[in-house]
């Protein structure tokens, strides 16, 4: 395309002498040694801008150069003409006196050539800025996704390792079962991919893993009480997602009240979205639902945030002696 | 030796029963399952020896000792507690981490029949405690016994504290509560954006304020929502200013 611009525009400029009564030849040799010289100078503007872009307060710069390559060129040109087609006096006087619109026209052709250089060259930069960043904020979201997926209550697996170790003396069967249990939790944990979800029913088996070690921990003081609509089973949600829920409202509900605690967790079908509710026992008289909040939940909303964008997904709420969190999960994956 | 196992875990207790089997001379007369049942069971058994879990149901482990006028040996027993851990390294009294092995324990329990170490240790507690309840978890609360009952009092709930000799008097909306700290205890862990110590008797929460008057020369006094009137000296004045952004 760039040459054939240029054929149209030396063809133009060979007319445009032959109208001033020159001969074919004059008007041809003329018009391609003018053209040919700028084509070469819109490369060399091209390609040094290619390399070097002028920093903003730099403009100048193109000013410069456009004027210093317009001059270059019509020396080059006076000399090139003047030398081989001088036996024409009419022509050395017609060159003399274009030599100021020739000036004009390579400085103009020159210059916008250079400003589209500039353009271009400056979109493509931010362009390549633009992936850059986006690729950078995707690292550190899955850095921060598998961190947050990661963090295991350390007050869990120190207990349930002292479970274990006293399981060994008495109830050696019952102490290997919890090691495999436990094993396998640690197992999901480990799970890297965040993209990959998975079914509601996959979720609850792994929940039920924590579950079955939290119980033999607490012993009698704590049960379950799972109740699913079969329609939300088929749904998908993130991994691990369920867990610190869970986690939270045991911890809130065995730590808050002496006595044996039901966590219930119900799930169903609202507007097309999963929704599921995790309910547990507390004391209204000692509590304060804010520290239901902990730090478990902060990480699940964070999560919830990174994954959807949004911040209502989660939801807690407290009802005379019953705190329930209710996590929305839209089905867009 | 009498020994009481307070852990909310039951396996937890069960390990310590276990090892104990190689030691006769320590009897477990009770298990507790949390504070509160450790508070009576104490009270009831006089024991020489506690294993102490720290994390248990409604209060831990640190605020169940708090309760209690003259602490026994203590072991604790935890399995993770920043904290707590720093409480003991700084005050030498045997910890336990879960899971624990069988001669950790039986160090553990050595140092403690040593007899002049079981007396150390019972010294050392109230030094372990004061630096354990500065954990940020001790200042949303405070644990008072009242009538051989426990009551956990929310900060918020707090009107305003009053010095009283040995104690310091816990005005709340349901009465007053006397606790055996010193104010510079509580002005040290306390929220200093919501109490304010305004005299050296005195220690108010500021959302209880509903006006300030002078009060003789150069003094003032805080009148709060219960309409109680608590004295804010010269050096008080300026620190509740400040606070309160005047």
């Amino acid at each position: 395309m760039f040459t054939a611009w240029w054929l149209v525009w030396a063809t133009l400029q060979a007319i445009l002498i032959n109208n001033f009564g020159f001969d074919l030849k004059i008007s041809v040799v003329d018009s391609l040694v003018t053209n040919i010289q700028l084509m070469g100078g819109c490369w060399l503007v091209n390609n040094l801008l290619k390399f070097y872009l002028p920093q903003k307060d730099k403009y100048w710069y193109i000013l410069i150069m456009s004027a210093g390559l317009s001059g270059a060129i019509l020396l080059n040109t006076k000399w090139i003409l003047t030398t081989f087609l001088s036996d024409q006096a009419a022509y050395a006087s017609f060159i003399s006196n274009s030599l100021p619109v020739r000036f004009g026209i390579s400085f103009l052709l020159i210059g916008c050539m250079t400003i589209l250089c500039v353009l271009w060259y400056t979109v493509e930069e931010e362009k390549e800025n633009q992936q850059r960043k986006a690729d950078v904020e995707r690292l550190t979201r899955e850095a921060e996704l598998f961190k947050l997926r990661q963090q295991l209550q350390p007050h869990f697996l120190f207990n349930s390792l002292n479970s274990i170790s006293a399981l060994v003396g008495s109830q050696p069967e019952e102490a290997r079962k919890m090691i495999h249990q436990l094993s396998d939790f640690l197992r999901g944990n480990l799970k890297k991919e965040e993209q990959k979800w998975v079914a509601v029913s996959e979720e609850l088996q792994y929940l039920q893993l924590y579950l079955e070690i939290e119980k033999v921990r607490f012993g009698h003081r704590l049960s379950t009480n799972i109740d699913m609509e079969p329609d939300s089973m088929a749904m998908k949600m993130p991994p691990m997602l369920l867990q610190p829920i869970v986690e939270n409202a045991i911890k809130f509900g065995l730590y808050d009240t002496t006595e044996s605690i039901t966590i219930s967790i119900t799930g169903k079908v609202q507007d097309s979205s999963l929704e599921i509710l995790v309910q547990n026992p507390f004391d209204p008289e000692t509590s304060y639902p804010k520290q239901g909040t902990g730090f478990g939940l902060n990480s699940v909303k964070r999560r919830l945030y990174l994954l959807f964008g949004r911040n209502d997904l989660l939801d807690t709420s407290a009802t005379e002696n019953i705190f329930t969190t209710t996590v929305k999960i839209p089905q867009t994956a | 030796m009498k020994a009481i196992i307070i852990d909310d875990e039951p396996l937890a207790r069960v390990i310590i029963k276990e090892y104990l089997q190689s030691f006769p001379k320590v009897e477990v007369v009770q298990e507790c399952n949390d504070g509160f049942e450790g508070v009576k069971a104490i009270q009831q058994q006089q024991p020489d020896l506690i294993f102490l879990d720290i994390q248990m149901p409604k209060i831990n482990g640190f605020e169940m000792l708090e309760l209690i006028e003259e602490p026994p040996a203590v072991i604790f027993t935890t399995a993770f507690d920043e904290y707590a851990i720093r409480a003991f390294e700084s005050h030498a009294i045997d910890y336990l981490l879960k899971p624990f092995s069988k001669e950790r324990f039986d160090k553990a329990i050595g140092k403690l029949l040593d007899q002049r170490n079981a007396s150390y240790a019972r010294e050392t507690t109230p030094f372990l405690l004061e630096t354990a309840s500065q954990s940020p978890m001790q200042q949303q609360r405070v644990v008072v016994k009242i009538a051989g009952k426990i009551r956990i009092i929310p900060v918020e709930e707090i009107h305003f504290l009053e010095a009283a000799d040995d104690y310091v008097k816990i005005h709340t909306k349901e009465g007053s509560y006397l606790k055996n700290k010193t104010m510079s205890h509580f002005e040290q862990t306390m929220d200093p954006q919501f109490f304010v110590r305004t005299h050296r008797s005195y220690m108010l929460n500021i959302q209880q304020i509903t006006r300030i008057d002078p009060y003789e020369k150069e003094n003032h006094i805080a009148i709060l929502k219960s309409g109680s009137r608590v004295p804010v000296s010269k050096a008080g004045y300026v620190k509740l200013r400040s606070v309160l952004g005047l």
